[in-house]
C-alpha cells in the first residue's frame, strides 16, 4: 500500500495544476456539505435547547370557544376551565396523568421593598410547575402543598427582579417580606433568571392568586405530566378521550375541537424531531449533489490521465501487471485525490463552522421582549467526519471506476504500438 | 523450449489481414536465434504471440511444455512476468521512474519485498555496468544505456526466454554492436534462450540460427 501511494505521489506531482483544479471541485463540495450540516446542526441545537426547557411528557389545556351547536346551546360559547376540570383530570385520567395543576395570571402588579419597587405580574401555580417548566431555584424553595392548602401569601421572585429591589445582594431578599400592591407577601425563594423569557413573573401559590383576584372556581389553564403514551396514536386517543370528557362538563359536543385547546409537548417534540431529521437529510442531499460535480471532475481528469498513460500501462502489463494491478492504481489514485482535497474542504468547513460559532453561535439576539439564540454550537460531530470519510472513499471509487476499467482493458500490443 | 505448430493469425478489420499462415517452429533451450523478413511480413506479430502479448487463431503454441492458448489476462500477465523478458526497439522504460525503479518493477508484480527487490535490481544493473546510473531517469541516459537498463529489467526475473524486437534498431552501429555482445554473452553464460527480431544482417549473422519469414510462413 505504501508503495502504491509512493507511486501515486510520483504521478500526481507531474500534474500538479490539473490535479489541484479538479481537487478544488471536490474540496468545494465537501466544504459546502460541512458548512450546511454545521448550520443545520446550529439551528437544530438551538431548537433542542429551547425544548429542553420543558419536560417533554406534559400537556397544557386552554379553554376555547365552541364551534358546534350542542344540546340546545349555540355555538360560539366561551369555555372557562374550572376546579372541576382540574379534579377530573387528576381522578378520571389517573391511569396516564401523574400530577395535574393549573395556572392563573394577574398582571400589572407592583412589588415594593421600602423605596424600591418593580412592576411585575403574578403567576399562580401548583408545586408540579417547577418540574414541568424546569424552574431553577437559587435560594429558598418552590411552592409546596401546604402553601396551596393554606393559601399562603408567599412568592418566588426571579433574581433580576430581586436585584431591582435589593441591588447589592438580591439573594438576601429570600425570607423577607415584600409588598405586592397593598398585600404583604413573604419571599420564600429566588428563581434563576431565564434570559430566553421575560423574567418578570413572580410565582405564587395557585390557590392564593385564585382567591385574592376573585377568580372563583376558574383555573385559567390546566397543565399536567403524563406517562404511558408512547406513540402518536396513543397520544391522539388520549387527547380524544380527554377532550370528550371535559367538553361534556361544559355541555359542548364531545368532538368539538375548538371548545378546549390541548397543547401536547410530547407529540410536538416528536414532530419536531421528525422535522429535524428531514432538514438533516435535505442538507446531506444538497451537499452530496454539490459533491457530485467534483466527482465528475475527478473522473474526467482520471480519464485524461489514463489516456496519457496508455503506453505506460502497456509496458506494465507486458512485464507482468495484471488487470487488477492496473485497476487498483487508478482507483487508489482517484480515492487519494478525492480524499486529500475532500479533507482540505472538510478542514476549511470546520474553520467556517468555528467562525460561525464565534460570530452567531450561542450569541443571544435581543427581540426586546426576550432573547433567543438562532445558532447553538453550529458544528459537526465526529460521526459526520466519519460519514464524510466514507462518502469520500465511495466518491473516489465511483470517480475512478470508469477510468480504471478503461486502463485495465488496455492491451499491451496496442499500447506499445502507439508510438 | 518453444514449440509452434500450424499457427495462424488474422487481424480482423474492414479488410481482414491474414498475417501468419501456418507457422511451424521449434526452438531449443539455450538457443540464440534471429528472425528476419521484409517489413510487414509478420515478425512482430509472431514475437507478440511468443510473448503472450497477443492471441493466435489456429494451431498450438507450447512454452516450456505449457500450452499457451486462450489464457485469461491475469494468467497471461503471470506467465509473462515469470517466463518471459522483453526487450523493445524503443526501450519502453517508464519515464518518471529511475533506472533502478524500472528494473524493480517486474519484481514488484511478483510481490518481492522492497529491500530484496532493490538489491536484485542493483545486482542486475551492476552486471550491465550501470551502478552509477541507478538513480538517473531514462531521459538523462544515452540510447545504449537505456537499452541496457531495459535488458536488466528483462533479466531481473530470471526468465526462460528473452524476446527482443529490433533491440539495436534505435542505436548507432557501435552501440548496437555492444548491445549484441552483451546479449550473446548472456546467452552463453546464463544459458538464456533468446529470440531476436532484426533487419540487420550483421546482427543476424551473430546468432546460431536465422529464421526467415515470407508470405506468412517460415522459409527453408
Ligand atoms: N493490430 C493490428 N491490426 C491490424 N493489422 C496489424 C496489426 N498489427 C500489425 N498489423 C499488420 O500486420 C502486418 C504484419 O505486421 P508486423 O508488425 O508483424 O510486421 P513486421 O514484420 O514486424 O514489420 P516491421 O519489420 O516493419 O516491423 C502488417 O501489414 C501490419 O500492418
Ligand atoms: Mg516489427
Amino acid at each position: 500500500m505504501i508503495e502504491l501511494i509512493a507511486e501515486i505521489w510520483q504521478t500526481a506531482r507531474r500534474n500538479k495544476l490539473r490535479t489541484s483544479l479538479t481537487g478544488f471541485a471536490v474540496a468545494w463540495g465537501i466544504f459546502m456539505l460541512i458548512v450546511l450540516l454545521g448550520a443545520g446542526n446550529g439551528l437544530i441545537n438551538a431548537q433542542q435547547e429551547n425544548n429542553d426547557r420543558y419536560v417533554d411528557n406534559s400537556m397544557m389545556v386552554f379553554g376555547g370557544m365552541t364551534s358546534k351547536a350542542y344540546g340546545g346551546l349555540q355555538e360560539g360559547r366561551d369555555i372557562q376551565l374550572d376546579n372541576n376540570d382540574l379534579a377530573i383530570t387528576q381522578t378520571r385520567f389517573s391511569q396516564n396523568v401523574d400530577k395535574a395543576g393549573a395556572i392563573l395570571y394577574a398582571s400589572g402588579v407592583t412589588i415594593s421593598v421600602g423605596e424600591n419597587y418593580v412592576s411585575s405580574s403574578l403567576r399562580g401555580v401548583y408545586p408540579m410547575d417547577q418540574e414541568i417548566n424546569k424552574k431553577e431555584i437559587v435560594a429558598g424553595r418552590f411552592i409546596n402543598d401546604i402553601d396551596i392548602r393554606d393559601q399562603r401569601k408567599v412568592l418566588i421572585i426571579p433574581e433580576n427582579q430581586a436585584r431591582e429591589l435589593v441591588p447589592h445582594n438580591p439573594r438576601s431578599l429570600n425570607g423577607k417580606t415584600v409588598k405586592v400592591g397593598d398585600l404583604a407577601f413573604t419571599v420564600i425563594g429566588i428563581e434563576k433568571e431565564d434570559k430566553s423569557r421575560m423574567s418578570t413573573e413572580v410565582t405564587v401559590p395557585f390557590t392564593t392568586l385564585q382567591t385574592i383576584y376573585n377568580y372563583g372556581n376558574r383555573v385559567g389553564r390546566i397543565n399536567f405530566t403524563f406517562h404511558g403514551l408512547a406513540t402518536e396514536q396513543e397520544n391522539e386517543a388520549f387527547e380524544k378521550r380527554y377532550r370528550a370528557t371535559v367538553n361534556r362538563q361544559h355541555q359542548a359536543a364531545p368532538d368539538d375541537e375548538d371548545a378546549i385547546w390541548i397543547w401536547n409537548r410530547f407529540t410536538q417534540a416528536m414532530q419536531m424531531a421528525k422535522g429535524m431529521n428531514i432538514i438533516r437529510t435535505a442538507l446531506w442531499v444538497i451537499g452530496l449533489f454539490t459533491l457530485l460535480s467534483g466527482i465528475v471532475g475527478v473522473s474526467n481528469i482520471m480519464l485524461i490521465t489514463v489516456r496519457e498513460r496508455t503506453r505506460e500501462f502497456g509496458i506494465r502489463k507486458a512485464i507482468g501487471a495484471s488487470p487488477m494491478n492496473i485497476l487498483r492504481i487508478i482507483i487508489v489514485e482517484s480515492i487519494i485525490v478525492t480524499g486529500f482535497f475532500g479533507y482540505i474542504g472538510m478542514l476549511l468547513g470546520f474553520g467556517a463552522n468555528l467562525y460561525m460559532d464565534a460570530t452567531l453561535g450561542s450569541k443571544p439576539i435581543e427581540t426586546g421582549l426576550f432573547t433567543t439564540t438562532v445558532f447553538v454550537n453550529p458544528t459537526v460531530g465526529l460521526g459526520t467526519c466519519l460519514g464524510v470519510t466514507i462518502v469520500l472513499i465511495i466518491a473516489g471509487t465511483i470517480a475512478g471506476l470508469m477510468p480504471a476499467l478503461k486502463a485495465a482493458r488496455i492491451r499491451p500490443i496496442e499500447a506499445l504500438r502507439a508510438e | 523450449m518453444i514449440h509452434l505448430h500450424g499457427v495462424h493469425k488474422t487481424y480482423a478489420g474492414a479488410q481482414p489481414l491474414h498475417v501468419l499462415k501456418g507457422i511451424d517452429l521449434d526452438i531449443a533451450e539455450g538457443e540464440l536465434v534471429s528472425i528476419m523478413g521484409a517489413s510487414g511480413s509478420g515478425k512482430s506479430t509472431l514475437l507478440n504471440i511468443l510473448g503472450i502479448l497477443d492471441d493466435y487463431d489456429e494451431g498450438e503454441y507450447r512454452l516450456a511444455g505449457t500450452l499457451i492458448k486462450g489464457l485469461s489476462e491475469t494468467r497471461a500477465a503471470e506467465y509473462r512476468n515469470r517466463m518471459i523478458g522483453f526487450i523493445f526497439q524503443s526501450f519502453n522504460l517508464i519515464g518518471f521512474k529511475t533506472a533502478v525503479e524500472n528494473v524493480e518493477l517486474p519484481l514488484f508484480y511478483q510481490g518481492v519485498s522492497r529491500r530484496k527487490r532493490h538489491q536484485m535490481a542493483m545486482e542486475e544493473l551492476e552486471k550491465m555496468g550501470l551502478t552509477d546510473w541507478a538513480t538517473h531517469y531514462p531521459n538523462e541516459m544515452s540510447g545504449g544505456q537505456r537499452q541496457r537498463v531495459a535488458i536488466a529489467r528483462a533479466l531481473v526475473t530470471r526468465p526462460q526466454i528473452i524476446l527482443a524486437d529490433e533491440p539495436t534498431g534505435a542505436l548507432d552501429s557501435k552501440t548496437g554492436v555492444d548491445v549484441m555482445e552483451l546479449l550473446k554473452r548472456l546467452n552463453r553464460e546464463e544459458k538464456i534462450t533468446m529470440i531476436i527480431v532484426t533487419h540487420d544482417p550483421n546482427v543476424a549473422s551473430q546468432t546460431n540460427r536465422i529464421i526467415r519469414i515470407k508470405d506468412g510462413v517460415i522459409e527453408g
